[in-house]
């Protein structure tokens, strides 16, 4: 799992089947200190996170696709928990 | 997921079993701002919708052939979708 800031939102109309009705999220990748990177990815929400809210993200495949319980669901960053506190 | 510019389309005349009528883009990847970020690359196309000019956005690796049907086929990238409309808030110390 992997750190991250929500940084945007996607909006999209056309898209692959699985992704009908499910809430995109740009998501900016965090150290532990709090520092964002350039890099990013688009994350599917489970959480009902929002824009500025540091979260934690599941960038593997397999795991995402037993989160939506479909194991055919082209799909692979997830995010699964709002960070409240780092500490160290 | 990344996001990504479509720039151009790829016609193949031959493709593996499994990929007849699927349609291959050139895409651009780009950063969060939308300014081009490495090379360009091939990508299926699972919407079947996008085109040159369209901003999309796009998985790479076993999840890209898991977009198409059938699915096992030999592909390493694919378009998820169609951008409408990015809204961002960057972080102050990313402006």
């Amino acid at each position: 799992m992997i750190l991250g800031k929500v940084i945007g939102t996607i909006y999209s109309t056309i898209n692959h089947p699985f992704y009908d009705a499910k809430k995109l999220l740009v998501v900016s990748k965090m150290d532990p200190t709090g520092k964002t990177s350039e890099d990013y990815l688009i994350a599917v929400d489970s959480v009902d996170a929002g824009i500025g809210e540091t979260v934690l993200v599941i960038d593997e495949g397999n795991s995402a696709r037993q989160i939506v319980n479909d194991t055919s669901a082209p799909i692979r960053s997830i995010i699964i928990g709002i960070v409240d506190d780092i500490q160290g | 997921m990344l996001l990504g510019k479509v720039i151009g389309t790829v016609t193949p005349c031959i493709v593996y079993q499994g990929l007849e009528g699927v349609p291959f883009l050139v895409i651009q990847p780009v950063d969060k701002n939308k300014n081009p970020k490495g090379s360009p690359l091939i990508a299926a196309d699972s919407t079947r919708m996008a085109g040159p000019g369209e901003l999309i956005y796009y998985e790479g690796g076993r999840e890209a052939a898991l977009a198409l049907d059938p699915w096992f086929v030999p592909v390493d990238h694919t378009i998820i979708g169609i951008v409408d409309g990015v809204q961002l808030e960057l972080p102050e110390n990313d402006q």
